[in-house]
């Protein structure tokens, strides 16, 4: 769905609902520019002959790579400009799309840079690290374009709030349902209600499995005691729903830090790609 | 004179003023009274002073608007907490030697004037030359009907729901109230209490969700007994006996809190012999200039006669008791501010002077008291244009209704040829359309010759025809040969219509009531008034959403035109006013005016156009076309039909980094006015918790100080005059209203980023407002969205989501099945 559209006779102020993701931006127009400049450095690299060699050193050397630094430096704006909410026609959207199709061609603009000289030195380092921060954003486009639907079908227009109250209310439901167990089976009932969803670690999160899951164990061994009486079918009942909403928040919460956790790779590398590359040119010019 | 007696002793049988109510308006009366030396008492029905004060909750802050309004007073008030405020009058109650007398509820007024006969709750009766009434607009609860409702272990209110311990309590009624104090009684399980709750039907229809899911919660921990499809039948000591679906049964009981709603003071009112404006909801006691009712004698001050804020009602005490006093020269608190309004007129003439002839020149004003004009200019503005300038532009956004006091104007009806003009003469009104239809003006209107205007604001025009009916007569008339006019254009005059307007008719619609089906017949045309329809018609025998039709539009006349049945079916999307239209009447105009005859022909035949897309798309794209269907029904059913500018959010783009929050909360002294993950959701299109600047805002309706106005681009906003009760909060269904204050200030973006200092983007966490709190807390206002009025770019949601995925929309762009043609 991608549309624009302006109404009709009623209102006076021109309402553009302007419905297109950051992909599509303005019919991939920055796509375009993207294409175009790397296009544009792909000739110049190879319809030019620099002497002695291909590389930063040489004329094209120096314009592919104050193109690459001026690019590097605008792409990191992008982390002010998505905080700093002044007055303006400017939309984050626009950057975004920018900020994705651009540093994508950073990859044609910095690598013809280098002539393909790498070694192990500060110049290749800071080339290393642009790779980091390139790869980890294209996971972030994949995730950016791939995982809100899922996101919003698992919700089922539950906040993360009310997911977390509705355990919450269930675990006050089963500490009085529980009360008239015995000894082992309120055991495992009040280590189910022991287990914060929140403790488990980053990986865990990540990858969804959740082997120990106390509320499972429970169910399991409530199962296990065979004939029941109804206050432990009861009990039975409400640990298989806060397994049901356990798991929608788990799933929830895969899917957000999926979103985000590339963010801790981007981020932290493109700070460490500004040190290396203030490195790499200041070390440039002090040794011409 | 008599000293202050707190128990109510010693208080004379005859008076020369008895006083009823002792809320700001009641107490100040009193107090001028005592110091003009006159015999008087204060009947307050409590055993406190000021009930509706005392009942706010603890330490709220309590506002003085309108400032420009001097009080004047024997007692002092000034903006501050509850406490201060009660303190205060409390004080000088005291030291001015009021005589009051609590417990004292009347309920009848006999006699007449120079002898009216008070008679209390208690069976006594008091004597009084004059009578005021200030007892408000709270009214009294609603006392149980059954027997032994007079037991004093029935109680009307709860205060403090840890004040009882091991006791069995039964609360009766479901509405908000009752649920809250039957979840606070059982809120503490030490508390011991067994708490059961009665529910007249077996529903929770008048409760609101949240309140019923914590019940519902509550119910199934055993924590309350909720009793459905149940009333008490007897209270007894111990006891109550309860009428349930199976017979009746009886339960231990050793404490009843009723809340079933209360009755307003109205019916007391009309029982004393005082007579309304008219049986409007809405409408206040006829008064005379000096707070007379037409029971001579008798005199009505405060929220009972239309003046809810403190200031007024503080004023008006004085003023009324100085009227009896037989100062006759006393201008009116207000005089200032009126004479300041006027000053800026030419002729140089008084308040009175010019209330006069107002009142006699405009049409609209001939039925209103003097007094009435006189708040009714409060709330108005007066302004002189000269020949030739515009009094307001086509597009613009205006709600207001202006009324021509001197002079006449031109109405521009057509906007590519600003030279083609329909006047207004003297006396008449103009502006209604959006006065009535809540959207932007349909015409520039500019001074024909040098003009004076009274615009009246949207609030205090409905007021106005609440109150008098005759004015709200003349206004729909207008409104109706206006709305004719324009919709149908350019060469007719109000001749040609006249026929229309004779055998027009203003029918109601509820919700999802059908105004037209599919294949009927009908020879009726219809403009909507106010609301919004959608147009469907049945395809493969699933209803197919064809359009959605905003205020200003007409819709039926294809089947009048040819004569055929009913095309499509057409029903309100919201409750809505359309105009009937009897056809033949308009056939006959269309065979005098073949101009009009063409236009209309072009617009059925767009009509049909759409129709025959729809059609030809079924056979191929049916999913799409349902999908289409499906969503825009759950738009309409989110409140979109009345939207007017409303945020969406495509959730398969959404990331769900709530940057969007995080923006309206710095462009909007540090609080977001917008909930994004909360709301509904249809086929990934989510309608989070935010303003839709509906065309008749439910939140202004009930609004004191009268602060909520919708702005030059069509916003609905909150000006700082809000004085925070809450009344808009509870009024939004949609609950975008929150009540906060102002957060400090944090430091900027760069020192967060580079430094570490401050909170970072997005609204401040409650701790660390409280670390930096600057002096004593700023009082809570409410705050919604304003559309980022006044800030370059527009609306920072949008600018501030990286993906895309919130779109600000008006209904009539995104609901229309031309969507569907760019859409694929």
């Amino acid at each position: 769905m991608a549309t624009r559209t302006t109404t009709g006779p009623v209102a006076g102020r021109e309402y553009r609902s302007d419905h297109e993701g950051f992909l599509r931006h303005r019919h991939f127009r920055w796509l375009k520019i993207a294409t175009l400049l790397s296009v544009i450095c792909i000739a110049a690299y190879f319809l030019t002959d620099p002497r002695p060699r291909p590389g930063g050193g040489t004329w094209i050397g120096y314009t592919l790579g104050t193109i690459g630094a001026l690019l590097i430096v605008w792409l990191s704006l992008l982390g002010i400009r998505k905080r700093a909410i002044t007055e303006g026609r400017w939309s984050l959207k626009a950057w975004t799309s920018a900020h994705v199709y651009l540093g994508l061609s950073l990859i044609v603009v910095a690598t013809l840079h280098t002539g393909f000289q790498l070694g192990w030195n500060v110049h290749t380092l800071a080339y290393a690290l642009m790779m980091l921060v390139i790869l980890s954003g294209m996971f972030g486009i994949w995730a950016y374009a791939t995982l809100p639907s899922a996101l919003s079908s698992n919700r089922e227009q539950m906040t993360q709030g009310q997911m977390i109250d509705a355990i919450r209310a269930l675990d006050r439901q089963l500490d009085e349902a529980a009360q008239p167990l015995a000894r082992g089976p309120s055991d495992l009932v009040l280590e189910a209600l022991g287990e914060d969803p929140f403790a488990p670690g980053l990986w865990r999160r990540l990858s969804g499995n959740y082997r120990n899951c106390a509320t499972q164990k429970a169910i399991e061994g409530l199962a296990r005691l065979g004939d029941q009486d109804a206050a432990v079918e009861r009990v039975e009942k409400l640990l298989v729903r806060r397994k049901a909403h356990l798991e929608r928040l788990r799933r929830h919460m895969r899917l957000k830090s999926m979103l985000e956790v590339w963010l801790y790779v981007h981020v932290p590398a493109t700070m460490a790609l500004l040190a290396a590359l203030t490195a790499h040119i200041v070390s440039v010019f002090y040794y011409w | 004179m008599i000293g202050w007696h707190g128990k109510g002793e010693g208080v004379k049988d005859r008076v020369r003023i008895a006083i009823v109510g002792s809320g700001p308006a009641g107490l100040s009366a009193a107090g001028r009274a005592a110091r003009l030396g006159m015999s008087h008492v204060l009947l307050e029905k409590t055993d406190h002073l000021s009930d509706t004060i005392f009942k706010y909750q603890k330490g709220k802050h309590v506002m003085a608007t309108p400032s420009s309004l001097v009080l004047r007073s024997d007692f002092d008030f000034d903006a501050g907490k509850r406490e201060q405020v009660l303190g205060t009058w409390e004080e000088q109650a005291a030291a001015g030697a009021i005589t009051v007398r609590y417990n004292a509820e009347v309920t009848r007024i006999e006699g007449e004037k120079g002898a009216f006969v008070l008679t209390l709750k208690d069976g006594g009766t008091l004597e009084a030359e004059a009578v005021i009434l200030a007892i408000g607009t709270q009214g009294n609860p609603n006392k149980l009907r059954c027997e032994g409702a007079d037991l004093p272990h029935i109680q009307y209110q709860l205060d403090d729901p840890t004040e009882y311990i091991d006791e069995h309590i039964t609360v009766v009624g479901t509405g908000d109230a009752g649920i809250e104090n039957a979840l606070g009684l059982a809120a503490d399980p030490a508390q011991g209490n067994v708490v059961t709750i009665l529910n007249r039907g077996a529903e929770f229809a008048r409760a609101k969700e949240a309140n019923v899911k914590l019940l519902t919660e509550a119910q199934a921990a055993g924590r309350v007994i909720v009793r459905n499809e149940t009333t008490p039948a007897e209270v007894r000591p111990g006891q109550l006996v309860l009428d349930t679906r199976d017979g009746q049964e009886t339960i231990r009981c050793d404490r009843i809190i009723a809340r079933t709603g209360s009755a307003p003071p109205r019916k007391f009112v009309e029982d004393c012999g005082i007579a309304f404006t008219s049986p409007e909801r809405e409408a206040f006691p006829v008064l005379s200039p000096v707070f007379e009712t037409t029971r001579p004698g008798i005199h009505v001050i405060g929220a009972l006669a239309g003046y809810p804020l403190i200031k007024h009602c503080m004023n008006q005490g004085y003023d009324v008791v100085e009227f009896l006093n037989g100062n006759t020269r006393l201008k009116p608190a207000d005089e200032p501010i009126l004479a300041e309004k006027f000053a800026a007129l030419p002729g140089s003439r008084s308040v009175d002077e010019w209330l006069e002839l107002l009142g006699s020149r405009i049409e609209i004003f001939r039925d209103i008291s003097p007094l009435q004009l006189r708040e009714l200019m409060l709330d108005s503005g007066v302004a002189a244009f000269r020949k030739g300038e515009a009094v307001f532009e086509r597009n613009e956004i205006g709600s207001s209704l202006f009324a021509i006091a001197e002079g006449s104007v031109a109405v521009e009806v057509n906007k590519d040829d600003p030279s083609i003009t329909v006047p207004i003469a003297q006396g008449s009104i103009f502006g209604e359309v959006g006065l009535i239809s809540g959207r932007r003006r349909g015409a520039t209107i500019r001074a024909a010759e040098d003009l004076i205007v009274v615009e009246l604001s949207r609030s205090a025009a409905l007021k106005m025809m609440a109150t008098a009916p005759a004015a709200a007569k003349v206004v729909n008339r207008i409104s109706i040969e206006r709305q004719l006019l324009q919709i149908f254009g350019s060469g007719l005059t109000r001749e040609d219509v006249a026929e229309l307007v004779d055998g027009a008719e203003v029918q109601e619609l509820r919700a999802n009531e059908v105004l037209m089906k599919e294949g009927d017949e009908g020879a009726d045309i219809f403009i909507i008034r106010r609301g919004s329809m959608i147009v469907e018609r049945e395809i493969g025998g699933k209803p197919v959403f064809l359009s959605y039709l905003a205020a200003g539009a007409y819709v039926g006349e294809m089947a009048v035109i040819d004569g055929s049945r009913r095309s499509a079916t057409v029903r309100a999307a919201i409750k809505s006013e359309v105009i009937r239209l009897p056809g033949e009447a308009f056939v006959r105009l269309l065979e005098r005016k073949p101009q009009l005859r063409r236009k209309a022909f072009e617009e059925m035949e767009r009509r049909r156009e759409i129709n025959a897309f729809v059609e030809g798309r079924k056979e191929n794209f049916s999913s799409v076309v349902d999908m289409y269907s499906q969503t825009a029904q759950f738009l309409v059913d989110n409140g979109i039909g009345e939207a007017t500018d409303v945020l969406l959010i495509d959730e398969t783009l959404c990331v769900g980094c709530d940057n969007c929050e995080k923006a309206c909360a710095d462009s909007h002294d540090g609080l977001s006015r917008l909930d994004r993950e909360a709301g509904t959701t249809y086929a990934h299109l989510h309608v989070p918790t935010s303003c839709r600047h509906c065309e008749h805002p439910h939140c202004m309706a009930d609004c004191p100080p009268n602060a909520i106005q919708r702005g030059p681009d069509g916003e609905v906003f909150i000006d700082e005059t809000c004085i925070g009760c809450g009344n808009c909060q509870r009024n939004c269904p949609y609950g975008v209203i929150r009540m906060d204050s102002v957060p400090p200030k944090k430091p900027s973006i760069l020192s967060w980023l580079f430094l570490g200092k401050g909170p970072g983007p997005g609204e401040p966490s409650k701790d660390w407002r409280k670390k930096h709190a600057e002096g004593a807390e700023k009082p809570k206002q409410a705050i919604k969205c304003d559309m980022c009025a006044g800030i370059d770019g527009g609306p920072s949601c949008v600018r501030a989501c990286p993906t895309g995925a919130a779109i600000r929309v008006s209904p009539e762009a995104f609901l229309s099945v031309a969507k569907l043609a760019e859409g694929e």
